[in-house]
């Protein structure tokens, strides 16, 4: 009699638990599919509204009164300049800023100070970002940058995202386990060298996936661009080579929101279309950044 | 009285003559203080050459900070503060003028568990030599390390293989093999069978004895037998009730098993305590 209560009892328990279990797996999913529900809609918004301008001539023109000639290229050439130099210059510093902070920096409290504060630069508005890149890169150091140039955009660009690669580098080495360091310095090596030949090829794959979201977010910021001055209008490419540094520019984002803003329709397919541009320009910097990190990753693992 | 030269890891004959040939170590009143709390006093003791001296007591009693105190390993810790002296080869280790990458050169270290490189089982060995400036033969050099670490054999061909693919036990012969290849005159091992099954125990056992007669290794153990088993002299350490570690008792392992002379001694290794 006992036992069968007992087991009545954990029964319907069990049920109940059960019921809770699957619940919240289905709110779950739910709270999952939203964002994705949210860019499957924009994804398909955009390409059926761009579709007839996905052609090559939108890609190889440069923006024009007639919307039906208009095209993106020096946008699209502008983005392709100004994200990838400001990630290198971002990744350069950040890492460096990172391994100091992890390896090196004594535990004190300008550590501390110099760590909360770029815990808080990494929630600053870009706005204020492109105000400090107007006032320092195109004013201050016009005889280097030249101006309103890719230069001083790619500074700006790289300020912005720095703390968000000396955040993720510092993740990344604290990821590495500290054996392996003491094994180093056991061995008689230098701080920089167990640094330089164990934990930074250990910390990689992290450090590059902080690289991977800075870029993503760099290359969709548009405030800062239009603060500092980057053109809205422009008909000729920045040069190969160096002085293409110092040449005007604008960015993907630049040109869509100036489509947007325009009252004919034609431009709104046109903005449409440079989305879809946009996205796609993401999604390959991403999926190479991605395919390295996987390539790293592999190399010794048991 | 030691004259004070500027430390040169090759001056090797000169160090002979500064120190009494028989004996590696001399620690003369050793202090250790992690931040306000003490964690050593005042360890006096001499670490003979060619021999393994085992460092016993239980857990917390400070024998693991007492090892790292013999190659600096205890600068790395933030807070760690050291008084008296540790004189290697008639050297004070902690005088300023002492550069402790220089010195863990010639001290080794082998640790509780096993941690290769994630790098391949060549690279493992070779790595250490090569910041050092070595110019001889690598190949050589790397298959004279595998070997003293009685390693050759299971990994020879397979030497471009990752490190941590091999089993435990040949891991920690791996890292024995690493520190070797840097050629240091003490091998300083830190429970390094603690983590290994017991045929891989008394592999690394076997190479301890291996090795002892051209190394001076000092051993932290928690095992007692493996303690009676492989040293040739053992020191017993305990921590009082204000958690400072120091030396109970200190001789040759033979008595220190057989006939202890403090009663902490007996209780801990008849099992009473630890």
């Amino acid at each position: 009699m006992y036992v069968s209560d007992t087991y009545a009892y954990a029964s319907s328990r069990e049920r109940w638990r059960r019921l809770k279990d699957n619940a919240f797996e289905i709110v779950a999913l739910l709270a999952t599919l939203v964002g994705i529900v949210f860019l499957l809609v924009l994804l398909v918004d955009v390409v059926r509204d761009g579709w007839p301008r996905l052609t090559w001539q939108f890609l190889t023109s440069f923006p024009s009164r007639r919307p039906q000639q208009a095209g993106i290229l020096s946008a699209l050439v502008g983005t392709l300049w100004v994200v990838p130099l400001a990630g290198i210059i971002a990744s350069v510093i950040g890492v460096m800023a990172g391994v100091y902070l992890e390896e090196f920096a004594p535990q004190n409290r300008l550590t501390r100070f110099i760590e909360i504060n770029i815990a808080n630069l990494a929630g600053v508005p870009s706005v204020i970002y492109g105000l400090l890149g107007l006032q320092l890169f195109v004013r201050y150091m016009r005889p280097i940058t030249g101006g309103r140039t890719v230069l001083s955009g790619a500074l700006t660009l790289a300020l912005l995202v720095l703390p968000i690669i000396i955040i993720a580098t510092r993740e990344a080495l604290r990821s590495v386990p500290p054996s392996l360091r003491l094994a180093g310095m056991a061995l008689g090596a230098t701080r920089w060298e167990v640094t330089r030949d164990h934990v930074l090829p250990m910390a990689l794959p992290g450090i590059l996936t902080g690289i991977i979201l800075s870029v993503a977010r760099a290359i969709g910021e548009t405030a800062p661009l239009i603060t500092i001055g980057a053109l809205t209008y422009v008909a000729f490419l920045p040069p190969f080579g160096l002085e293409g540094l110092r040449s005007p520019f604008t960015v993907l984002p630049i040109q869509i929101f100036n489509w947007i803003s325009r009252p004919q329709k034609a431009f709104h397919i046109n903005a449409a279309a440079g989305i879809v541009i946009l996205l796609t320009v993401l999604l390959l910097l991403n999926g190479l950044a991605i395919y390295l990190r996987n390539r790293l990753q592999k190399r010794w693992r048991a | 009285m030691i004259t004070k030269t500027r430390w040169v890891p090759d001056m090797f004959e000169e160090r002979q003559r500064q120190s009494s040939p028989d004996v590696v170590y001399q620690i003369r009143g050793l202090n250790v203080w992690y931040g306000a709390q003490q964690v050593l006093r005042d360890i006096t003791l001499d670490i003979p050459r060619n021999r393994i001296t085992a460092i016993i007591g239980p857990s917390g009693c400070g024998k693991s900070t007492f090892l790292r105190t013999l190659n600096r390993m205890n600068d790395l810790i933030p807070g760690a503060r050291v008084e008296g002296e540790v004189l290697l080869d008639g050297q004070n280790i902690y005088a300023p003028e002492v550069d402790p990458v220089l010195l863990r050169r010639r001290v080794g270290m082998v640790f509780q568990k096993p941690n290769p490189f994630p790098k391949s089982i060549y690279e493992n060995v070779a790595w250490a030599a090569r910041i050092h400036g070595y110019r001889g033969n690598m190949d050589e050099l790397v298959e004279w390390a595998l070997r003293q670490a009685a390693l050759w054999d299971e990994v020879k061909d397979k030497l471009d293989q990752p490190g941590i693919a091999l089993s435990g036990g040949q891991q920690q012969r791996l890292c024995i093999a690493r520190a070797l290849a840097v050629k240091p005159e003490v091998l300083l091992m830190d429970e390094p069978a603690s983590a290994l099954d017991p045929i891989a125990t008394l592999r690394i056992e076997d190479l301890m004895r291996d090795l002892a007669r051209e190394y001076t290794i000092v051993v932290v153990t928690h095992n007692m037998q493996q303690a009676a088993r492989v040293s040739d002299l053992t020191v017993f350490m305990l921590a009082g009730e204000d958690r400072v570690g120091t030396i109970i008792e200190y001789g040759p392992t033979q008595e220190i098993f057989t006939n202890p002379r403090d009663k902490r001694t007996e209780d801990y290794i008849t099992g009473r305590f630890g």
